[in-house]
């Protein structure tokens, strides 16, 4: 979409994806932000500040701590004709709405025989790093992505930010939308949009000879950094963003692997039943032969992630850890 | 077969002893028909024909038909897994959610929801919700929907006194309320949650009580009186309409099967359950048809022996349905990218 600046610009994500939310909601009167604080505070981590001036409190609307109910409600406006943007604030607290995500927004399609798809998008925050401890710090995108019946979106950059909320609106079926807490303020040039993004496909940040770093989300930052450390090793590290993390994108994994031959998959979540997990199967199942080192995993520790500064940092996937962790695949 | 009620607009009775009449034989017809049709599934239930959990209506009929007389066209529905009853008195043809009992492909839900998961968007009718509390959420933001619209549309989610104990139920009467979102909340007061009785999971059992503390209007009703439960939802409705913001009523009625069809029902008096028994919608209303010699018995066998004819034939057309082909499987879970924004 033109957005009339022809040149590059600096911004950040959280600018960024405001920006997406004021072209949706001027695009389509349909649209809609539903959530707690997104109004009146301007969204607890600022992404919505200044829509409430412009949009006014129907189309952006401060809810009641109830996230069952205004997620549950999101789904009757989307089956009305409506297109909400339902903001939770952590995932953490989106296991309140579980209910509703899972048995309702995932399951009506197929319940109803195809009669009652559910044209709903759902944003929240993801993610630790910022000593907020166990209740707020959690990655569970990967349980949304155990589940069928919805799309799981993890931008990891200033321009999938700006570009993934148009089509995950025009998705007949509901779209959760990951923001990692980390990434908020990201600052880059961003690109002009040429076109629309597409929601199916993994995204090469990085093009490497040696090993694949697969990763998504608010670890893509150090799945580069470790890829620059690693060249300055002599390894030449292909950094893969999924991007999509239902659907997952299992030709550019094997892509990727059959360029490679070696793996290691990066995830904030815990290693145990994770995301991870699952893509190393993958791996396993359809590029075994390709692979000339088992698959490393780059996980986060199996604990509630702590408030401490030194045990949440140690509790987390970091940079050293996937060089580390590339470096036994390679050597 | 008469067009099924909820699929056109209704006569309000003028008054006039003709009129009221031919209403009530139609609240009688509607009725019986409920009735019949999940009298005849209890037997095709022991006959292993259709599986799955089947949650009967039997004594409840009042609400659902007093309350569809409410309600358009235009109207939402949102139920419980609990909701023959709802879907037939909306209009839903008796052959399609007799199919979905049999898990066929001519079913309403494509026989992919049996009997807890009724759905037909054509008529509006969202269920079909099998999690107690888990459509009023939903309810709310199909009223929000319509609010945001300015259109004059009334939302109905039907729920049970079971559900009164959930979050979602609170959760949903201060949005709500709060949202002044024209949605009529019906709680089927049947007195129990599943097999544990209201006084022993509800700290307050007068719920139209508790509900006016929300700040919406809210009132009991004889729940197995059709008439009253149709002169109490019209009055909310036209409320709602006229912007008057969510109701809630509470029908005090009571189910006279088990909760559902493996259950024993060891938790209720036989007395309890004959005391209610006395009290039956149906029966009732024939009683007073017949004091005002509005029914004769020969017009009541042609009713009966229509409602027979239709289940028969929904029955049949099920039996003969097509299942859908395992190749179908995966279809229905996403929709694919069709829209472009």
């Amino acid at each position: 979409m033109a957005t009339g600046q022809p040149d590059e610009r600096k911004t950040t994500y959280r600018e960024a994806m405001r920006e997406a939310l004021r072209e949706a909601l001027r695009a389509d009167e349909r649209v809609f932000l539903m959530g707690e604080d997104v109004g009146r505070y301007g969204g607890c981590f600022g992404v919505s500040l200044g829509l409430l001036e412009e949009f006014g409190p129907e189309r952006i609307r401060d809810t009641p701590l109830s996230e069952s109910a205004f997620v549950g409600a999101g789904i009757g406006a989307a089956l009305s004709g409506l297109r909400p943007i339902v903001e939770i604030m952590t995932v953490n607290f989106s296991l309140l709405a579980l209910d509703q995500i899972l048995n309702n927004a995932a399951t009506l399609l197929h319940m109803s025989g195809g009669q009652l798809p559910v044209p709903l998008v759902i944003r929240m925050t993801t993610g630790a790093g910022r000593q907020l401890a166990a209740q707020h710090s959690h990655s569970l995108e990967g349980w949304y992505a155990h589940i069928p019946g919805i799309r799981v979106l993890a931008p990891a950059t200033i321009e999938d930010a700006r570009s993934m909320l148009a089509p995950a609106l025009a998705d007949p079926d509901p779209v959760l939308i990951f923001e990692h807490g980390s990434l908020y303020n990201a600052a880059g040039e961003l690109a002009p949009l040429t076109a629309p993004v597409d929601l199916d496909h993994a995204a090469t940040r990085r093009q490497g000879t040696d090993i694949s770093l697969i990763t998504y989300g608010g670890s893509l930052p150090k799945a580069l950094a470790a890829a620059d450390e690693l060249a300055a090793d002599g390894i030449s590290a292909e950094v893969l963003d999924l991007r999509t993390l239902r659907p997952l994108d299992g030709e550019a994994i094997a892509a990727s692997v059959a360029r490679t031959h070696r793996a290691v998959v990066v995830d904030e979540a815990w290693r145990t039943g994770s995301l991870a997990a699952e893509i190393s199967a993958r791996i396993a199942e359809e590029s075994l032969y390709e692979l000339d080192a088992p698959v490393e995993r780059v996980c986060s520790a199996e604990v509630p992630i702590p408030y401490a500064r030194l045990l949440e940092q140690a509790a987390l996937p970091q940079t050293a850890d996937i060089v580390t962790a590339a470096h036994r695949a390679v050597d | 077969m008469s067009p099924a009620p909820g699929t056109r607009k209704r006569k309000t009775p003028t008054g006039t002893d003709a009129a009221r009449a031919e209403h009530r034989r139609e609240l009688l017809r509607a009725m019986l028909r409920i009735r019949r049709f999940e009298e005849r599934c209890v037997e095709l239930y022991s006959a292993a024909k259709i599986r799955g959990f089947v949650h009967l209506y039997i004594g409840e009929e009042a609400v659902a038909v007093g309350v569809n007389e409410a309600l358009t066209a235009d109207d939402a529905v949102v139920a419980t897994y609990r909701e023959h009853g709802h879907a037939l008195a909306r209009g839903i043809p008796a052959e399609a959610v007799m199919a979905e009992m049999y898990g066929k492909t001519t079913g309403c839900s494509g026989g992919r929801g049996g009997s807890m998961h009724l759905f037909d968007a054509s008529r509006r009718f969202y269920g079909g919700n099998a999690i107690v509390a888990g459509g009023l959420p939903l309810a709310a933001g199909l009223a929000l929907a319509d609010r945001m619209r300015r259109q004059p549309r009334v939302t109905c989610c039907f729920f049970g006194d079971g559900a009164y104990a959930e979050g979602e139920f609170h959760e949903t009467a201060n949005l709500a309320a709060l949202w002044k979102l024209p949605l009529l909340f019906v709680c089927e007061n049947n007195l129990y949650a599943m097999g544990t009785a209201i006084e022993r999971h509800e700290a307050q059992t007068d719920l139209a009580l508790r509900s006016a503390s929300y700040g919406m209007a809210a009132w009991a009703v004889d729940g197995m009186d059709v008439e009253a439960v149709e002169r109490a939802a019209r009055r909310a409705a036209e409320s709602i309409r006229g912007g008057g913001g969510p109701h809630f009523l509470e029908m005090r009625t009571y189910r006279f099967r088990a909760h559902s069809m493996y259950d024993p029902d060891r938790y209720r008096d036989k007395d309890e359950i004959e005391r209610w028994k006395a009290r039956d919608p149906v029966t009732r209303l024939l009683d007073r048809t017949r004091e005002d010699g509005e029914l004769s018995e020969r017009k009541l066998a042609g009713i009966e022996r229509r409602i027979t004819e239709e289940i028969d034939a929904a029955v049949e057309a099920a039996e003969q349905a097509p299942e859908e082909p395992v190749e179908n499987l995966l279809r229905n879970v996403t929709s694919g990218f069709v829209e472009a924004m």
